[in-house]
């Protein structure tokens, strides 16, 4: 039962990265209702931002700081430059014009950065076990990124729950003129929003970077994850995304890990593992099919909206 | 007819007419590779269609499309595979497997509107890419070749690129002539209605759900047609061709095209498969008296422009291509 | 009185704490014309998306010619000869006056699963949509998109969709929203005329159309009755003057 342990572990870990970016995408839809496919690219960005800079500098923490400032500053720019003139559009408008940013960041991407992955490796004081429990040791690493992202989750609670801000995100304000009675410059609390929702994709990109390897493309394929975990959680919710994120986490790494076995028990040894690849990957899909069934509006939907 | 003589309609006409012509065109051109091109145009032209019937007359943002093109292309595959090699028997089996597919993801999806739906699309879509990926047996990831087109019974032989290319514009033309209808009809009324106003179609008394739901299906058949066409045209078929980023492909055909108008599907096809091969030649030729060697090293970086572009459609020519055309008319 | 054809009992809507309907009674008798009026958020657009469906109540019921409609789906209300026309201007924009009343005529004209003829070629459908047309003075606009009218055309268009299918009761929510004094007027002319064919469930706040219309008058506050009775009773009634009719008084002053 070690191993589940270690795969509860591991499924928190990726739940936690998921709430980073399905938290991200919930502010910027709640606060500016803007439908953000390039989320994902944010991700990629954060991942090779750390590669290069961890290279450059020769210091991880140095360069993982380097990696999130810099992606805030290209989020802010990107809200800038594009993501302005499609406020207030139809939300299709959003989906075509963010997907025109996915395609023109994969691209730039691979201009600058080359069509290879890269690497992030770790630093020796890092890349150690640590001993949670007597006789269980796990990865030191992926503890720092549960605890990173505990801790941005906490941050993320007394913003929305304590400031003003936080105030506008759960009225779910899609109003400038409300937003504006408030005192608050609206471009600057926009762009502020979008540049922290970037640089929280970012960050849950260059914490994985380490762990898999970093590559183009690789922000879609999680961006579609969070995307199951927003639908599971209910669009505008944080809190909604907390639990469906740490579900979905779960369900997906030991699901994973165990299915196997438990198909095994059922089917031969051959089916099983015929089978087992594809319907691991399906779990999660199939658990968004069966919400949909049942609540279409998704677990804690926020009822404004 | 003054009415009918607008720039548009002549557009369309001459592309219509060049279509008819063009293996002909290409035989005595000696160029065989346009009727290759023209061909895939054609198909995608199709899907394309059937996915401005939910999206542009319907306001369906279907961002999972593509997965219709794998089922029916998977289908011939699987049943060519298998040992059935019939046109009569793969082609039926492609659409009603293309229908019942769309049913069911109808039936989940179309409980929800708006961003939902488009997420949830993307979700469905990749989750038979993955389905796709783990059919072992029929080449998973690497795909499966199809090593006889579809044959039908001595009637036409589809291995020749020319009578291929022809049962492709006959039947593209049928999809938009039905769909053209389709549209007009009391059934089109509705779907137009829900788009623009579902609550007040409720109100008025019609149960939108259904007929939505009877759209996306026909929708999904008819791109479902499209794979059993691409999976010829290539004789080969992959999970790629499902992946996600083929269903934008076919969102950004049908807004550069014109959202909602009866060619704009083909236009877009046109007008993006054509961009993708002239592009990097056209920058190369252009460029290399000018820069030398950089320009061809850029040509290989032209897909950077397709980004921008795209945004750029959105924001200032949302009509498309048609409604660009249409303007001016005054 | 008789049966009532509408029939509300004992209604009840809350949102997250904040009381919409509150333990609502009303009855309306078939051929009369009945007014509703309360104060800004009374809970009265709430009241008519409950009846009409848009709404399902937490508790309570509603009877319309004898059924129990309270959780019917909206779709099904409009067959059973229940309409509505909504307060914020809820129209097919992009098509033309004439396709919005025929897409009304055609959701009583059977089931809609035709794919072949052109509905704007059908006679069955055309011809009650022009005649809908010319009953609320819109004949001569037929032709062009709904977006080219005025609002007070598109109050029009409302009632004209409104009345496709031959409805027993119409739900009117604020009608009157937006008008100048002359359309006012003609728009309480036709209702006055269409009394004598239905029933009406009338939401207004224009005071002048509402005394001159109304048959009976039902005062909502804070999603609550307090009053129901002819306009006579309802003039004198003191909790109503406290509630409502003093600020209305002013209201009409600077409006009339």
């Amino acid at each position: 039962m070690l191993l589940f342990l270690e795969q509860c572990l591991n499924g928190l870990q990726l739940g936690l990265l998921l709430f980073l970016l399905a938290a991200g995408l919930t502010l910027i839809f709640g606060i500016m209702d803007l439908v953000n496919l390039a989320h994902g690219s944010f991700y990629m960005i954060g991942a090779y931002f750390a590669a290069t800079f961890t290279a450059l500098t020769g210091n991880f923490i140095v360069g993982v700081v380097l990696a999130l400032a810099a992606t805030l500053l290209v989020g802010m720019a990107v809200e800038v430059i594009a993501m302005r003139r499609l406020y207030g559009r139809d939300h299709l408008d959003h989906v075509l014009g963010t997907f025109g940013l996915i395609l023109f960041f994969n691209e730039l991407v691979r201009l600058i950065w080359g069509p290879a992955g890269m690497n992030v490796p770790l630093p020796a004081w890092l890349n150690t076990h640590f001993q949670i429990l007597p006789g269980v040791e796990y990865p030191t690493y992926r503890i720092a990124i549960i605890l990173v992202t505990l801790l941005v989750a906490l941050f993320l609670y007394v913003l929305v729950m304590r400031t003003r801000i936080g105030m506008l995100i759960r009225a779910g304000a899609t109003n400038r003129e409300m937003v504006g009675a408030l005192g608050i410059n609206i471009n600057l609390l926009y762009t502020l929003v979008f540049g922290l929702g970037a640089a929280l994709a970012g960050l849950a990109g260059l914490m994985q970077a380490p762990i898999l390897t970093v590559q183009i493309g690789m922000g879609e394929n999680i961006l579609i994850v969070a995307f199951v975990v927003i639908i599971i959680g209910g669009i505008g919710s944080i809190r909604g995304a907390f639990i469906a994120a740490i579900l979905v986490g779960l369900i997906d790494t030991v699901g994973r890990g165990f299915l196997p076995d438990i198909l095994r028990l059922i089917l031969s040894p051959r089916g099983a593992s015929a089978i087992a690849p594809a319907m691991s990957s399906m779990l999660i899909y199939l658990l968004m099919a069966a919400v949909l069934v049942v609540r279409p509006e998704g677990l804690f939907p926020v009822s404004n909206k | 007819m003054n009415g009918l003589l607008t720039r548009r309609n002549i557009v369309v006409a001459a592309l219509l007419i060049f279509l008819a012509v063009l293996p002909v065109y290409a035989a005595i051109s000696g160029n065989p590779f346009l009727i290759t091109l023209f061909t895939r145009i054609l198909i995608l032209a199709m899907a394309a269609a059937s996915l401005n019937l939910i999206m542009g007359y319907g306001g369906m943002v279907s961002f999972g499309h593509a997965i219709y093109i794998g089922i029916g292309g998977y289908v011939v595959g699987i049943l060519a595979q298998e040992g059935f090699p019939s046109g009569f028997v793969q082609w039926p089996a492609a659409l009603i497997v293309s229908a019942l597919f769309a049913l069911v993801i109808g039936a989940l999806c179309l409980r929800t509107r708006g961003v939902y739906f488009i997420m949830i699309t993307l979700a469905f879509a990749q989750l038979l890419y993955y389905v796709a990926v783990g059919l072992d047996r029929y080449g998973g990831d690497d795909g499966l070749t199809i090593y006889a087109r579809s044959q039908f019974a001595g009637l036409i032989n589809l291995s020749s690129k020319t009578q291929f290319y022809y049962v492709c514009l006959v039947l593209l033309f049928g999809v938009i002539f039905l769909i053209w209808r389709l549209i007009n009809s009391r059934f089109g009324m509705v779907i137009q209605g829900s788009r623009t106003n579902d609550r007040r179609m409720q109100a008025i008394g019609f149960p939108t759900f259904r007929y939505r739901l009877a759209c996306f299906v026909i929708s999904g058949t008819i791109c479902g047609l499209s794979g059993a066409l691409l999976a010829n045209h290539t004789e080969f078929v992959s999970p790629a061709m499902m992946h996600w980023t083929r269903s934008g492909d076919l969102i950004v055909m049908v807004v550069l095209g014109g959202m909602g108008s009866p060619f704009g599907p083909l236009i877009g096809a046109v007008a993006l498969l054509v961009f993708e091969e002239m592009l990097p030649f056209v920058i190369k030729l252009l460029g290399t008296p000018l820069f030398g060697e950089a320009a061809a090293h850029a040509s290989e970086y032209w897909q950077i422009i397709m980004g921008p572009l795209l945004l750029l459609v959105v924001l200032f020519a949302r009509g498309g291509i048609n409604g660009l055309l249409a303007k001016g008319r005054a | 009185m008789s049966e009532p054809l509408l029939q509300v009992s004992h209604l009840a809507k809350r949102f997250e704490g904040i009381v919409a309907t509150d333990d609502l009674v009303l009855n309306v008798a078939a051929g009369e014309l009945h007014a509703v009026i309360g104060p800004n958020g009374a809970g009265k657009t709430t009241l008519i998306a409950q009846l009409s469906g848009q709404l399902i109540p937490d508790s309570g019921n509603i009877h319309f010619a004898g059924d129990d409609i309270t959780t019917l789906p909206m779709y099904r209300r409009s067959a059973l000869g229940l309409a509505r026309s909504f307060q914020i201007t809820s129209l097919f924009l992009d098509l033309s006056v004439l396709d919005n009343v025929a897409l009304a005529v055609q959701a009583h004209a059977g089931h809609s699963f035709r794919f072949w003829r052109n509905a704007r070629a059908e006679p069955d459908l055309r011809q009650p949509a022009r005649a809908l047309l010319a009953r609320v003075g819109l004949a001569e606009r037929a032709e062009l998109s709904a977006a080219a009218l005025s609002h007070g055309e598109h109050r029009q268009l409302e009632l004209a969709m409104a009345l496709a299918g031959s409805p027993r009761m119409l739900l009117l929510d604020e009608p009157m929203a937006g008008l100048g004094p002359e359309e006012s007027a003609r728009m309480v002319e036709m209702l006055r005329a269409l009394k004598r064919e239905l029933t009406i469930l009338l939401v207004e706040h224009d005071m002048e159309a509402v005394f001159a219309l109304a048959d009976r008058i039902t005062v909502l506050v804070y999603g609550r009755v307090i009053a129901t009775g002819v306009p006579a009773d309802i003039r004198a009634n003191r909790d109503v003057r406290e509630a409502y009719l003093g600020e209305a008084e002013t209201e009409d002053a600077g409006h009339g």
